[in-house]
């Protein structure tokens, strides 16, 4: 399969980025180039498998649901780009 | 002064009152000042901080307290661990500012052993990378050739050590990424166990493969730290609840009867014939020190490639998705928040880790999970089960750490896939969650190699003593890259 222009154009959206002619260009050319690669896994018979995600298998990490301390608003907003009375502030939210 | 000694070595000379850790650490950023400005290790140098924290373990000293490991040692974290009041940038423009309102846990564990923390050093910008050039700040340089990469992601840790820089650093591995650094810096390097070390604070790269480790002049200092990093953190949901031993116990110079695995796969097209000759001189050095060896198989490694840089990238997309200009990090001005997110995350990221999310976010979207991440995922076990069962029959298995010595700069980066193959050799040990380190192991023109030596899960102590043992019938750890003429010449001051 091959990815297209329109693809890509796609995931951008999805992944909230704006890209470049020359952006688009180049990531349509080497997303085809890795993914065409990564074909081979298609050779693997996998029915049956169960996926692995942790060398070490936990299951169900749970602690007591209690109240601890936890970083003050002050210092949660320290690093925000514009923040005001306690809040985080952005630009307008459009629903067009 | 006392700079190019081993932690243990150091550690002697502060319990005798030979030398104080205020003398160490001025002497190693007298060291950072005068090399770093070619070198470009560091990408902030934390020298009132670290002598108040010296003068404080001086104090300590005075009063006849007896002296920890790690205590009044230098050392750098690697500018992805979170440092509470020091900057942490990821080597990105997206974190530039980034201030962390809290430390990881390893920065605490560090701290409460005593070390005096010297500054952050570069990496690939969210360690996404094999040579350190994606860093947004710097080119890191590998001391023992200036015109070439010092390998990455933790390019900047190998080199501080490599350097003298830095008694010891802390990087993170997601695909080789401790390892590789050292292999072509020439020290040692560690990846400990999927869970081993709290990936708490650690910025999150892809958090099913991301592991925190040590990187280190001798196999002894490597145990040190690991003492000092390991053991159970309810911080991390990924942590292994598990015994932690005193890693220096394994220390000890016989491996005679060890079982050591040679996976053919890792010897094959791609493997510069110097390298590989270089091991193949290194395993003659284990089979008289009384090693048992044998070729054995991991049928799926070819696999790993494609296996890995599926997960790696959609665990990236899906991590990356904070960075939206809200909160922390950078934020592009624009009329409404959907153009704010945009504009933010497109000014803010450089070109690999754009290429990362493209490649997770295509993966992970409607239509293609099934095809990609969850094959990958169960391609992962294919290859997990290939270490079990050549686990059976060795005690740990060893390959070249890199399929090359150091490459020189822009040779690899013009092509992104190529970059990706270039790790072959590391990246199934992370998808497989066992450990691995990395140890220098000879020389091709001049530039180190590095020999790698991977385990059973938890099995850290058995890497330890095979490293060791290498270690102590061998000179290569020994040599260090003659810089201070190459510096000087190159006047960058």
């Amino acid at each position: 399969m091959t990815i297209s222009r329109e693809d890509v154009e796609y995931v951008a959206a999805l992944a909230r980025l704006e890209l470049t002619e020359q952006e688009t260009q180049e990531y349509t050319e080497q997303l085809n180039s890795i993914l065409g690669y990564a074909a081979m896994l298609e050779r693997l018979d996998t029915d049956g498998v169960v996926p692995t995600a942790h060398a070490v298998p936990l299951h169900n990490v749970l602690r007591e649901d209690q109240v601890s301390p936890s970083i003050p608003q002050e210092k949660a907003l320290q690093n925000a780009p514009d923040a005001d009375e306690g809040f985080f502030r952005v630009p307008k939210i459009s629903l067009t | 002064m006392g700079i190019e000694k081993s932690v243990s070595e150091l550690h002697e000379l502060l319990a005798h009152k030979d030398m104080s850790s205020t003398e160490l650490t001025k002497a190693y950023i007298e060291r950072i000042q005068a090399v770093d400005p070619k070198l470009k290790a560091y990408l902030t140098v934390l020298e009132d901080q670290a002598l108040a924290q010296a003068a404080e373990v001086d104090r300590r000293i005075a009063q006849g307290e007896v002296l920890g490991a790690l205590e009044g040692i230098p050392m750098a974290l690697k500018d992805n661990l979170c440092t509470e009041g020091v900057r942490t940038s990821c080597a990105s423009k997206m974190l530039e500012n980034f201030i962390p309102p809290y430390n990881a846990t390893v920065t605490d564990r560090l701290r409460t052993a005593g070390t005096i923390l010297l500054g952050k050093v570069n990496m690939d910008e969210f360690a996404m990378g094999s040579s350190t050039e994606n860093s947004y700040f710097a080119k890191t340089r590998n001391p023992w050739d200036l015109e070439c990469v010092p390998g990455g992601s933790s390019g900047g840790a190998a080199v501080a050590v490599a350097a003298d820089e830095a008694a010891f650093a802390l990087g993170s591995d997601t695909g080789g990424s401790i390892r590789q650094p050292a292999a072509f810096c020439g020290v040692v390097g560690m990846k400990p166990t999927y869970g081993a070390v709290s990936r708490y604070g650690l910025i999150a790269f892809a958090s099913s493969l991301d592991q925190i480790g040590p990187l280190t002049k001798t196999v002894r200092d490597n145990a040190l730290v690991m003492n000092a990093i390991a053991g159970y953190d309810r911080l991390d949901s990924t942590s292994v609840p598990f015994e932690k031993p005193d890693y220096t116990e394994f220390l000890v110079n016989n491996i005679r009867g060890l079982k050591i695995g040679i996976p053919k796969e890792y010897y094959g097209e791609g493997i510069d014939p110097d390298v590989a000759k270089g091991i193949q001189a290194g395993i003659q050095t284990l089979i008289n020190l009384g090693a048992e060896v044998a070729e054995c198989s991991l049928p799926h490694t070819e696999y790993a490639i494609p296996a890995y840089y599926l997960i790696a990238t959609a665990e990236a997309s899906s991590n990356l998705a904070r960075y939206d200009g809200v909160r922390y990090g950078y934020r592009a001005e624009a009329e409404d928040v959907l153009g704010m997110f945009k504009k933010t995350r497109s000014e803010g990221f450089g070109q690999e880790v754009k290429r990362r999310i493209m490649l997770g976010t295509y993966a992970l979207s409607s239509g293609y999970y099934d095809a990609y991440y969850l094959k990958a995922q169960k391609v992962r076990t294919l290859i997990k089960q290939d270490f079990d069962k050549a686990f059976e029959r060795f005690d740990v298995l060893l390959s070249p750490t890199a399929p090359t010595a150091a490459f020189k700069f822009g040779e690899k980066s013009a092509n992104p896939l190529a970059m990706y193959l270039s790790d072959i050799t590391t990246v199934p040990i992370n998808l497989a969650g066992i450990p691995a380190i990395s140890i220098p192991a000879g020389f091709v023109n001049g530039l180190p190699i590095g020999m790698q030596f991977m385990g059973k899960a938890l099995d850290e102590g058995t890497l330890y003593r095979a490293a060791y043992t290498f270690e102590q019938n061998t000179y290569y750890h020994t040599l260090k890259p003659q810089l201070s003429g190459e510096v000087l010449t190159c006047g960058s001051r």
